[in-house]
């Protein structure tokens, strides 16, 4: 791939003075490369983390304790209503100030790194959007469906996950697309606490190399090109689930 | 004394089976300050089909909740099996896997095939094996003449052929008691009828069923017995010849001249 594209992009700057130097010099390209998969483990995983705690969070606000709905209740102002950008300053600098640090054989290093930090934040915020998601969704199921599977003697927790679940996370599809999307964008912010995902690389590709507008291209369509393959995937998702007769 | 066969059940363990299967005694039930039943009384034995009409909001409904636990009662006693359904020491379970409800509203699960909707509880609550489960679940749909539709989701389904697979659904679980709830009130006039026919072919099968229905004609001729219930009280009981013919009260009557 890289020798093949390699010569073109050489011709390019020479001629034109486009430098698109990740795609010629060796050691840009590695870097460029590194950073796409880091931001694409870093958009996933954030996903991952952010649904299961809409989940669990969308769980617990349907309890019985008080106690417990008014947490998640508390939970989901505090991150629907601060940057996602402070959030992750908070997490890396201040709670990562507490954790220990272990001895990799003479040098010391943070048991939690940046990169687990950000997925850590990050799935906290877009958890925050996914729960007031999944509990509109939980809320749209109808009580008598649920109520002819308590009637088939089924366990409060097997209702949940085969009826409930299954019908709200549907309902829900339309609204988590548009916050998976959302949290996927946010992922760049990593930046911020210098997990080297693609922002961060090509920043360092750019300071080196003067080449701001090129890399910058490059920026946008790598972000094009994710989100609308996700947001591709989603709508796909959507069509799979549509309930067979309902609705259309 | 006589011989008498025990219940294999561990809970009523001194039921059997010459006693009523269903019993009721002096059952209240409020929602708040409202009383919605005041008081009701009723046998069912084995195998009978009985009948339960009166207007609407007489409390009907609550009376089919109560009886599968779905609602709780402040006053009086309900006995499954000579099990108790509000002590709170029992296990809902137990006697809800003794006691099927049919809706009016189908409440079938719309992301899942008609097959699925029958082979779910079985497969997850009795932990049978999907093999065994999925025959016993064509066999159902066959028996509601649903052959062929074993795939079809709900929505691709007809309001009679979805309350039909609801009623395989509750049969998969094998109940001995069957309830069901104007399972018919929901349905077009040609739908009803297939509806009907299923039930009246369990009753013929020996099912014990406590329906509640406007389907006059049905009720006369397939219940044993038929209860008038108003404003939470049954007004008036008896076997269907007597009941549609020589009915004593005059709010019994007043119904049936409007309903017939
Ligand atoms: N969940 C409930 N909360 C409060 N009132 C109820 C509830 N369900 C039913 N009711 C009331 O109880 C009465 C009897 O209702 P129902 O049993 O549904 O009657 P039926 O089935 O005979 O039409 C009605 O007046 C109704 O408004
Ligand atoms: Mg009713």
């Amino acid at each position: 791939m890289f020798q093949l594209i390699a010569p073109f992009f050489q011709d390019l700057y020479e001629r034109t003075g486009l430098n698109f130097i990740v795609f010629y010099a060796p050691y840009e390209y590695d870097r460029f490369l590194s950073g796409i998969a880091i931001s694409l483990q870093l958009i996933f995983w954030s996903i991952v983390a952010s649904l299961l705690i809409g989940v669990f969070g969308a769980w617990a606000q349907s309890a019985r304790s008080p106690v417990l709905r008014g947490l998640v209740g508390a939970y989901i102002q505090a991150f629907r209503n601060t940057p996602p950008m402070i959030q992750l300053l908070f997490f890396y600098f201040a709670l990562g100030a507490f954790t220990p640090q272990v001895d990799m054989g003479g040098y010391y290093q943070p048991l939690i790194s940046s990169f687990a930090w950000a997925i850590i934040s990050l799935g906290i915020f877009g958890g925050a959007f996914n729960v007031e998601i999944f509990r509109s969704g939980l809320e749209a199921v109808p009580d008598s469906t649920r109520e002819a599977a308590e009637s088939l003697c089924m366990s409060k927790w097997q209702i949940y996950t085969y009826v409930t679940l299954p019908l709200a996370f549907r309902i829900s599809l339309p609204a988590l697309t548009n916050n998976l999307i959302s949290l996927a964008k946010t992922t760049s912010l990593a930046y911020v606490i210098s997990v080297p995902e693609v922002t961060y690389s090509l920043n360092q590709v750019w300071s080196d190399n003067i080449n701001v507008p090129e890399m910058m291209l490059l920026l946008f369509l790598f972000y094009i090109l994710v989100v609308s393959l996700l947001a591709a995937g989603l709508h796909f998702l959507e069509r799979r689930l549509a309930l067979p007769g309902y609705g259309q | 004394m006589s011989l008498q066969t025990k219940s294999k059940s561990p809970a009523g363990a001194d039921w059997t089976a010459d006693q009523p299967i269903v019993s009721l005694c002096d059952v209240h039930k409020s929602y708040g300050s409202v009383e919605v039943l005041k008081g009701i009384s009723l046998d069912v034995r084995k195998g009978e089909v009985i009948c339960i009409i009166g207007p609407s909001g007489s409390g009907k409904s609550t009376l089919i909740r109560c009886i599968n636990g779905l609602n709780d009662i402040q006053k009086g006693s309900i006995k499954v099996e000579g099990q108790e359904v509000n002590d709170p020491k029992l296990d809902l379970l137990t006697l809800r896997k003794k006691v099927g409800i049919v809706f009016q509203q189908y409440n079938l699960f719309p992301h899942k095939t008609a097959l699925d909707n029958v082979m779910m509880a079985p497969v997850l609550v009795l932990k049978e094996p999907k093999k065994e489960v999925e025959e016993r679940a064509r066999a159902l749909i066959a028996k509601v003449r649903l052959q062929g539709k074993e795939n079809a989701y709900p929505g691709e389904l007809s309001g009679g052929q979805q309350q039909r697979v609801a009623i395989a659904r509750s049969l998969a679980m094998r109940p001995d008691v069957m309830l069901f709830d104007e399972v018919t009130a929901a349905l077009d006039p040609e739908t009803v009828k297939e509806v009907l026919l299923t039930i009246r072919e369990l009753a013929s099968e020996g099912m014990t069923c406590i329906l509640v229905t406007h389907e006059m004609g049905f009720a006369r001729e397939v219940a044993d017995h038929v209860y008038f219930t108003d404003q939470g009280v049954i007004v008036e009981h008896g076997p269907p010849r007597q009941f549609f013919t020589k009915a004593s009260d005059p709010r019994t009557r007043q119904f049936l001249s409007q309903i017939l």
